[in-house]
């Protein structure tokens, strides 16, 4: 027998542990990637089912039916109506959870309509005792038509019996367990005459939805005048729906049976307190302070250990390696690059961390719950917590979180105002920038006074995020239906492995998705910072020479001739030719370049202006960053660059200019509309700039 | 005059009647909210809005302009 590879797509609703049961049978052997042209995630992986035979295991995107209403299930539909396409699955694996049985069983009533081979997991089957629980495992298999493996995730119980099941598919009956068509015989029977070639439950469902299939055109069922309006198509939606729930409940009567008397339930308890009006916003603003310590002071143990690291091996690459072009662009250019990226791993990783384990707990959909109402008031939705959180890492993720949200006024608004919130990125900046404008005094005998400038800078993220949603609100004219349905799972304990994989392929994807970017733009600056158009550059030693010898200037010979260069090289062109415009600010052409460099990333402005002041001194020159930014001074007046209307300027610069790429890329893919991200750039930007402006001149 | 949903209180069951299809979220329908099935008010939230019920065994929270639409029949509990 040769080698043999089973497709497996794996289905199911959201919270019923899909995950679990995809890293149970595929270990650390999968990939992450995204589906063609949309921002949804693509999770392959590899099974050894036997000797024999091998298994590639596609994780779809949960799901609760086959009527799409978000990108994520329009993937699952677009699969599954397509047996062209090269995922096309042998055998689809639905995954539902042995408490939530009734309502995973509508999906898989579906699926079963799509005549494709079909087994049947029934997840943590642990919880069976504590629920009173029992199942007719045989009874369950006549009446829907398939095979059942009872699993344990937790306890990683029946994934061998799973294994076995997929690698004899063949043998699973295919026939649908309902007959849907039922709801309106003369349509349906109509419309079997006029495509008998087609399965019809795939007929219908082209009707109801707004998905692409690329061998059944719409076009050409609504010339063949089968279109109906939407409210009567929603009405045998209805129809359709409560037949299959008659049938689903016809079956569980016999097949699964609840004595409540054995049942014991803490849901009951932690809803009390979790969603109290008191406690359960208390306990929501504690697990916020807890995020925000992790994430500012624990992650700066790991983060100040990788900085020094880095700065260590560039002195160590420039002393060691031959002098010579190559080595300036590894030890100036390429490894402090390296270096602003790796710095933020900590705090990515802290924050999905968290974020995982309020997931998987059950607990952020009781977050939902409790600030739906309040966040509503500002044009956003419950849902929008999430984004707003996690855009304290990065607007990245967050603004791909912003896809739960099913109304699409307040999707919208979510993702132009994730943005506002202080992502890690700003941390570098503001960190710097405080500790140059701001004396380490305290007040009051415990409030750091450096500390509470960064508190009031988050809180402005936030509160610029809500008032502008507010303002949004109120401009903006869609229509959009509300639409608010969440789904409240039952309290779980974590599991590790979960939480472990998510954690470490998000923080992969961060680092090489937004790393790309950073370390091509740090070694372009090291060229533009190294390089200079004329002979005024390239004769830099022999003019500041003649001009020390003329007493025109003084100072240290090598420092004079280094920021010599670094005016007339190409950065400092550009530097000096966009100073008209920040000069209002009180921005020098050295900070406007760090200003204009940090749209590839906000934390690149310390990396510039690092590279601005460090390129051609002495590698072993200890001085920090921080002191050298603390000794410039103006070359007329004489008074400090980073005073503190500058840095004040500055500051409020970055908390509210928008100046990212990637964000503006990732919103320009989830709003299909180079629209939106243009709004957010003029808007963000324009306003920080009139802030800066009137900010600055006042404090001057 | 008939009851909605919104005017249940909390821990009270009741049974649902009827509702326009129109106004009812499909993703609702297919948690099982639908004519005939029994639904429960678990939590109110702190400022009134949203509702957190369990109909036909899902656990879900709706806002209570949809609970407005869910035309009920309290279930009298001795």
């Amino acid at each position: 027998m040769t080698h043999n590879t089973i497709k497996v797509a794996l289905i199911g609703n959201p919270n019923v542990g899909k995950t679990s049961v995809f890293n149970e049978l595929t270990g650390l052997n999968q990939q992450v990637g995204n589906y063609p042209g949309i921002t949804v995630e693509k999770k392959v992986g590899f099974s050894k089912l036997s000797e024999y035979t091998k298994a590639t295991i596609l994780d779809l995107p949960g799901t609760y039916s086959l009527n799409a209403s978000s990108m994520d299930e329009s993937v699952v539909i677009e699969l599954l109506m397509n047996k062209n396409d090269k995922n096309f699955p042998d055998v689809a694996v639905v995954v539902s959870e042995v408490e939530n049985l009734k309502r995973n069983l509508l999906l898989f009533t579906q699926i079963k309509d799509l005549e494709i081979p079909t087994i049947l997991v029934i997840n943590m089957s642990d919880r069976m005792d504590a629920k009173g629980i029992t199942l007719d495992i045989p009874f369950l298999e006549a009446q829907l038509k398939t095979k059942i493996a009872l699993v344990s995730s937790r306890k990683k119980t029946g994934i061998a019996e799973l294994k076995k099941l997929i690698i004899n598919y063949k043998e699973l009956p295919t026939e649908p367990c309902l007959n849907a068509s039922s709801i309106d015989p003369d349509y349906f029977n109509s419309l079997r005459r006029a495509f008998p070639n087609q399965l019809l439950y795939k007929l219908w469902l082209v009707i109801t939805q707004d998905v692409n299939f690329s061998n059944l055109h719409r076009k050409h069922i609504e010339e063949n005048s089968f279109a109906k309006p939407k409210a009567e198509l929603k009405r045998l939606q209805q129809k359709e729906t409560i037949k299959r729930y008659q049938f689903i409940n016809d079956t569980l009567k016999v097949g699964y049976i609840v004595d409540k008397t054995k049942a014991t339930d803490i849901r009951e308890k932690l809803d009390r307190i979790l969603t109290h009006k008191i406690y359960g916003y208390l306990i929501f603003f504690g697990i916020l302070l807890l995020i925000f310590q992790s994430i500012f002071d624990w992650s700066s143990i790991p983060m100040d250990f990788i900085d020094s690291s880095f700065a260590a091996l560039s002195s160590f690459a420039k002393t060691h390696l031959p002098a010579g072009v190559l080595t300036d662009l590894i030890a100036e250019g390429i490894i402090p690059g390296l270096g602003g990226i790796v710095i933020f791993i900590p705090q990515i990783a802290f924050l999905f961390l968290f974020i995982s384990v309020l997931e998987e707990s059950g607990y952020m959909s009781r977050v939902v719950f409790l600030m739906d109402k309040i966040m509503r008031r500002f044009g956003l939705s419950g849902k929008s917590v999430v984004p707003l959180i996690s855009g304290t890492a990065c607007a990245i993720p967050a603004i791909m979180a912003a896809r739960n949200i099913e109304n699409w006024k307040e999707r919208l608004i979510t993702i132009l105002v994730t943005p506002f919130t202080t992502c890690s990125a700003r941390l570098p900046v503001y960190a710097i920038l405080i500790s140059l404008i701001i004396p380490d005094k305290r007040i009051l005998g415990i409030f750091n006074l450096q500390g509470l400038t960064l508190m009031f800078l988050y809180m402005l993220g936030f509160g610029m995020a809500i008032v502008s949603a507010y303002a949004l609100n109120k401009v903006l004219n869609i229509k959009s239906r509300s639409y608010f349905v969440v789904e409240m799972p039952s309290y779980k304990v974590p599991m590790f492995k979960n939480v472990g994989i998510n954690v470490v392929e998000k923080t992969k994807s961060f680092v090489f998705g937004a790393g790309k970017i950073i370390l091509a733009l740090s070694v372009i600056l090291w060229f533009l910072g190294s390089h200079g158009p004329n002979n005024t550059f390239h004769n830099a030693e022999e003019i500041v020479e003649s001009q020390l010898q003329n007493k025109e200037i003084s100072g240290e010979k090598e420092d004079l001739i280094a920021s010599y260069k670094l005016e007339h090289s190409y950065i400092g062109i550009i530097g000096k030719s966009i100073e008209p415009v920040i000069k209002p600010l009180g921005y020098d052409w050295k900070i406007g370049i760090a200003v204009v460099s940090s749209f590839a990333a906000r934390e690149v402005f310390v990396g510039t202006l690092a590279t601005i002041y460090s390129v051609g001194s002495h590698a072993e020159e200890e001085t920090t960053i921080k002191n050298k930014m603390a000794a410039e001074v103006h070359p007329v007046t004489g008074v400090k660059i980073f005073n503190f209307a500058t840095g004040t300027s500055l500051l409020l610069f970055y908390a509210f200019a928008m100046q990212c790429i990637s964000t503006l890329a990732i919103t320009k893919k989830e709003t299909n509309s180079w629209r939106w991200p243009m709004i957010q750039l003029a808007f963000m930007s324009g306003f920080a700039y009139t802030v800066c402006l009137i900010v600055y001149q006042l404090l001057k | 005059m008939t009851l909605t949903l919104a005017q249940l209180q909390r821990g009270q069951k009741a049974i649902i009647t009827d509702f326009n299809v129109d106004e009812i979220p499909l993703k609702l329908l297919e948690m099982g909210c639908l004519p005939g099935n029994e639904v429960e008010l678990l939590q109110v939230a702190p400022l009134g809005d949203p509702l957190y019920i369990n109909v036909n065994d899902s656990h879900v929270a709706i806002r209570l302009e949809t609970a407005k639409e869910i035309r009920i029949d309290l279930i009298n509990e001795f």
